[in-house]
């Protein structure tokens, strides 16, 4: 179907954006196709080892009620929780948030942070591609006509390690991130030094951002302040925000220093137990 | 609840449920949008997509060749602008110039919504685009392009003789304030502005119209006013009053939004042109960009006082948007800044400033909260340099009877002083507020309530029940308010009242659902009905108990005979006369004038502000209102809280945000923040009851007052926790951020 | 494009219509099927005005396609009340003068009913969180919370006395 009719088609997930932007005349969609009833897509399976796939289509209501992903990957429930309101994480899937591929979507600097692989399937067969690659441009990204999102997958959380989501937006529900961030970080046994850390950052650039240097910042350095904020720091060297209705550049720059920086403090908190 | 001499009423202070609460709990009442008719059409508005543009042609061949479509209007099918009403017309249907994003041009109606949409699209217009002007100083300014190049500006001493975007200059002059600031011991002044915002009412407007070969017209419609609707309708479309009927459907909210008609007169257009019955219904975009939204302002104001704490002098420039075209009228700010104390200087210069965005209309005490922003902000600002307590301040200048009010006209009974006394006995403002970056704010509100035209009927029935036939939109709980007043004039249970609201055809004119009127208007002539009810069957009593009619008295839901001889309840002298006697309906009607005397409503509100992220919690608000009587005290206090949390929302985070194209960037509820369930605390009431003398039951309008305090009062909180004053709405995150860096 | 039939549960009873495959379901329990308690405020999920239940989850019924619905089962707001009983959060509403204009009030019950079914301990706190998807321009929300607290406090009472 997909490979038919080309860019006309569009998969149907959660339809809390699809739905909308066909009825507002922003995307034209001749076909919907709705893979809801595809098995793979909308799976949820955790691994003896611990690693994590999720089909595209799973709605985030259906991860964060599932008690081990919860347990296992706390920061995909904080993003998934806060996706809209309890409604559309109904039907809001976080392959959806993805696919949509906004600068702002939350689930996205999460995924990246977790170390993510994006399973694509198309004509041409399946391809696999990592999270921080997935996303071209806003509403942009790698998928091909024809080729749909299957599944998302994620490695087994590392021992020691811990990671935590947030955003910043002006009401406390039901709003699109200003700015918004994730750390992963691994310490060693003694929780005292950062051994390895991924930190993604959203609303800042025209894609989600993977900041490697943010999170280089930290390995191999002890738990402080100091370290943290130097952490900060190559986020915010990393981010070039705009100035629109949601923020200015100035208050985003502030803003994924404040965020980075609580999010790193979270994560060793859940790091160390 | 505070109540101050009331009498002891049996009905009156009771919370009953309301009459149409069921309807409303199961999904059975019928809004704007679920009236449905056999055959109808689906329209569509064609909306301008330039802020000022003039319209060179309009081509609708193609829309109207488009299979399915029925009919096509454009200003063509309007007749030409109503001379009473400048500019009706031209805000229905743009002819000749856009003036605003989303002006509507023309509209479509077709079997299918969906075929409608199509053909609006292939409507054809050629534009010449104009610089926006969206600033209302700029705009005011000699040399700015012109909306319209014959306005001259309304001014006291008569018009312009430039032509200009300022519609009217009102000035107000008490004392001589000049004079009066020389002497004064402590001075602030400061410039305040805010934006362009939004009622915000969950329901989008929606018209259904049947314009019958005969000529005769319905309109259903979810409007704040039946009476005025049918009345523009009728200059609009030049056709009788006395053929449209308009028919009032539930009306999921309006705040002020809904006074005005958009969609009525197209589809009875579309409907003509037809011969079809049409229903168009916006979309949450149109609604904010094609309705009207409340005026932008910017406010320069100063205020002097003596050392010992009087307010002596007081000056205001305020200058608010109106829009594309004459709106809601900065006027109402003279009428309310100062209304609160008793101030001998003033003077005011208040100006309507034509932008192009769309025509403005009131929204809950229009144009008095942001006069307040700027008025509780000197006062709080006064009370740190003069090193007194705020409420102290106020209570010291507070107005009293015979004290200068709105227009000028003395105040009766004002509300002030009891507001404030209790207020600061109130557990809230004598709990200590701990922790760090966190504030205390309070402030004052005032509006004026206008009173106006009311109608309304009571039929006996034979069981001895009545039913109570009404023309005021009941937009908030006012068909229990007016039953409940009905029940203590008739001495009767509430529940023995079945109010039913109207067409334009079945009931006495009534003004629109505003200015805080019905339960007190509305509310007057309820009464004046219950007592012709009274009246009429007592002269039929008297006959049948062989007494002359002025010995039959009437008190506490009995009738007697004066020498006590014969007696009977209402009840059961309505079944023995109703009953088997010829029907009886009984009318009131009154001309309840303009002023009603005005409300006083005070908040105090705790607020916490991250340093980090410039971002606002509520932590605790308490609205002190007085109502005069409170009929239905829970639905006096639902309004004081929805007021509070619609200012929570203005001061925090609403905003119409433009580009400088002049199109509205944040047109829907995603980025135009009304507050969520998150965002607010309970909001804690307390009810002053202060009697309104021009009522009998001492009503006072509760609607409106409870929104003027809270953008002042979450200001000065704001600048209590932080150290610095805003002076400028919203104070979002970002605002607040900019404003307290470094500090 | 042409009609699809779908057929679904809807209220407790098996329900056929025929949608266009551009309707939402609110457009569809709306126009075809006459359910016009469930309101259109918005349009793209963001005020709750048209909240159902469907296969047990609380959704935006405008951001449902209505040849979703095939084979589901659907409780609108006509569906909360059985028969002449009110539910306990519709008493309520009444009761504590939770409404105003009650154009939010279906979405709320709905909502507020799904969570009570499922959280039958829910404190303010997540029900400000619950609701948080459900906008309502009159109350302040005060008098809605409460409404729900004292829903909540009467469903648990009448559960224990079972």
């Amino acid at each position: 179907m997909l490979a038919k009719h080309g860019a006309a088609a569009r998969v149907l997930a959660g339809g809390t954006d699809l739905i909308i932007q066909a009825r507002e005349g922003r995307r034209d969609v001749a076909v919907m196709v709705d893979v809801k009833g595809i098995a793979e897509a909308t799976q949820l399976s955790l691994a003896g080892d611990g690693a994590l796939r999720i089909g595209a289509a799973t709605s985030c209501s259906a991860i964060y009620h599932n008690k081990d992903v919860a347990k296992a990957f706390p920061a995909l429930i904080d993003s998934a929780s806060l996706i809209g309101s309890v409604q559309i994480q109904a039907r809001a899937s976080i392959g959806g948030n993805l696919c949509n591929s906004g600068p702002a979507g939350d689930s996205i600097p999460t995924l990246i942070a977790l170390g993510a692989a994006c399973h694509i399937a198309g004509p041409a067969g399946e391809r696999t591609v990592p999270v921080e690659e997935f996303c071209t441009g806003p509403s942009r990204n790698v998928l091909q006509n024809g080729e749909m999102l299957v599944s998302i997958s994620f490695p087994a959380p590392a021992a020691h390690s811990g990671a935590a989501f947030e955003r910043f937006i002006p009401r406390n529900e039901m709003d699109i991130a200003v700015v918004n961030a994730c750390s992963n970080v691994t310490l060693s046994a003694d929780g005292q030094t950062f051994t390895a850390a991924r930190i993604a950052i959203g609303a800042v650039a025209p894609t989600p951002l993977y900041v490697p240097a943010a999170g280089a910042a930290l390995v191999g350095q002890p738990v402080s302040d100091a370290t943290i904020a130097k952490a900060c720091e190559a986020a915010q060297a990393a981010a070039t925000p705009i100035t629109d209705m949601r923020g200015s550049v100035e208050q985003r720059h502030h803003l994924v220093g404040v965020l980075v920086r609580r999010t790193i403090n979270k994560a060793v908190k859940r790091a160390r137990g | 609840m505070v109540t101050t001499d009331k009498p002891a009423y049996k009905v009156i202070g009771t919370r009953p449920i309301r009459p149409d609460g069921i309807d409303k709990v199961t999904g059975r009442a019928v809004y704007g949008a679920d009236v449905n008719l056999p055959g109808m059409l689906y329209g569509h508005m064609k909306r301008s997509p330039h802020a000022h543009a003039i319209i060179k042609r309009i081509n609708t061949a193609k829309a109207e060749a488009l299979p399915g479509v029925r009919a096509v209007v454009t200003a063509l099918d309007l007749g030409p602008d109503p001379a009473a009403l400048p500019d009706l017309s031209k805000n229905i249907l743009a002819g000749d110039k856009a003036l605003y994003r989303g002006h509507a041009i023309a509209a479509v109606a077709a079997t299918t919504d969906l075929i409608a949409r199509q053909a609006a699209d292939l409507i054809e217009v050629e534009w010449e685009v104009l610089p926006p002007v969206l600033d209302v100083r700029e705009a005011m300014l000699p040399g700015a392009p012109l909306l319209n190049p014959n306005q001259h500006t309304r001014t006291p001493s008569g018009p312009s003789e430039n032509a200009s975007n300022v519609v009217a200059h009102a000035a107000v002059a008490f004392g001589d304030a000049d004079k009066a600031f020389a002497e004064c011991d402590a001075i602030v002044e400061r410039e305040f502005s805010t934006k362009m915002v939004h009622q915000g009412y969950i329901e989008p407007q929606s018209a259904t119209a049947v314009w019958n070969p005969d000529g005769q017209v319905t309109i259903w419609s979810c409007t704040q006013g039946a009476f005025p609707a049918r009345q523009n309708c009728s200059a609009i479309l030049g056709h009788p009053v006395s053929k449209i009927k308009v028919v009032p459907t539930e009306i999921g909210g309006g705040f002020g939004g809904k006074i005005a008609v958009y969609l009525e007169p197209v589809v009875a257009l579309l409907s003509r042109k037809s011969g079809k019955p049409v229903k168009m219904t916006m979309d949450r975009v149109d609604v904010f960009e094609g309705t009207g939204p409340t005026p932008g302002t910017s406010i320069r104001a100063k205020l002097g006082a003596t050392k010992d704490g009087k307010l002596r002098a007081l000056y205001a420039d305020l200058a608010y948007e109106n829009g594309a075209f004459a709106g809601s009228a900065a006027n109402y700010a003279t009428m309310c800044i100062a209304s609160g104390y008793d101030i001998e200087h003033v003077k005011l210069d208040a100006y309507d400033v034509l932008v192009n965005k769309p025509r403005t209309q009131d929204y809950r005490a229009p144009s008095a909260p942001a006069a307040a922003f700027a008025m509780e902000q000197l006062i709080d600002e006064l009370a740190i340099k003069l090193n007194m307590d705020v409420e102290q301040l106020r209570l010291q200048n507070s107005c009293k009877p015979g004290t200068r009010g709105p227009m000028g006209m003395p105040h009766q009974a004002p509300g002030h002083e009891e507001c404030l006394r209790q207020a600061i006995a109130s557990p809230h403002y004598n709990s200590p507020l701990e922790g760090p970056n966190r504030g205390r704010g309070t402030a004052s509100g005032f509006w004026f309530n206008v009173g106006l035209r009311s109608s309304a009927s009571v039929s006996v029935q034979p069981d001895g029940g009545v039913s109570l036939i009404l023309g005021s939109t009941d937009i908030g709980g006012t068909r229990a308010s007016l039953a409940m007043q009905l029940a203590e004039t008739l001495g009767i249970p509430y529940e023995e009242v079945t109010p039913t609201v109207v067409d334009t055809n079945s009931v006495g004119y009534n003004d629109v659902t505003a200015g805080s009127r019905v339960t007190f208007g509305s509310g007057m002539a309820t009464v004046e009905a219950g007592k012709n009810v009274i009246k009429e069957l007592s002269a039929r009593l008297a006959p049948t108990w062989q007494v002359p009619v002025e010995d039959v008295e009437f008190e506490g839901g009995v009738f007697k005979s004066k020498d006590g001889s014969k007696s009977g309840t209402f009840k059961e002298i309505a079944q023995a006369i109703v009953g088997r006697g010829p029907g009886l309906t009984a009318s009131g009607s009154v001309n309840a004038g303009f002023l009603q005397g005005g409300g006083f409503s005070h908040a105090i509100v705790d607020v916490e502000v991250d340093p980090e992220t410039g971002k606002v919690t509520i932590l605790r608000y308490t609205c002190i209102q007085d109502a005069g009587t409170a009929i239905h005290p829970s639905y006096v206090e639902g309004q004081m809280q929805g007021g509070a949390v619609q200012g929570i929302g203005w001061a925090l985070n609403e905003e119409y945000y433009y580009d400088d194209s002049g199109r509205m960037v944040n047109s829907s509820y995603l980025d135009y923040r009304i507050p969520t369930t998150l965002d607010v605390p309970m909001i804690d009431t307390i009810i002053v009851e202060v009697p309104n003398p021009l009522h009998p039951y001492g009503v006072r309008g509760v609607g409106e007052p409870g929104i003027v305090p809270p953008l002042a009062a979450i200001a000065n909180a704001v600048a209590h926790a932080t150290g610095v004053r805003q002076t400028q709405l919203p104070m979002n995150p970002r605002r607040i951020l900019e404003t307290t860096s470094g500090k | 494009m042409s009609k699809r039939i779908v057929s679904a549960t809807i209220n407790g009873e098996v329900n056929e219509f025929l949608v266009e495959p551009y309707h939402t379901l609110l457009e569809a329990l709306r126009n075809e099927l006459g359910l016009t308690g469930s309101k259109e405020g918005c349009g793209n999920g963001n005020c709750g005005a048209c909240n159902v239940v469907m296969n047990g989850q609380l959704v935006n019924s405008c951001c449902v396609l209505g040849v979703e619905a095939n084979g589901a089962t659907i409780t609108t707001i006509e569906g909360v009340a059985e028969g002449e009983q009110l539910h306990p959060l519709q008493q309520q509403f009444l009761e504590d003068a939770a409404l105003q204009c009650g154009i939010c009030t279906p979405g709320f019950i709905v909502a507020a009913k799904q969570l009570l079914e499922t959280e039958q301990d829910a404190d303010e706190e997540r029900m400000r969180h619950f609701l948080a998807g459900n906008l309502c321009r009159c109350t302040g929300y005060d008098k809605i919370i409460k409404a729900v607290i004292n829903a909540r406090d009467v469903m648990r009472s009448t559960a224990g006395a079972r």
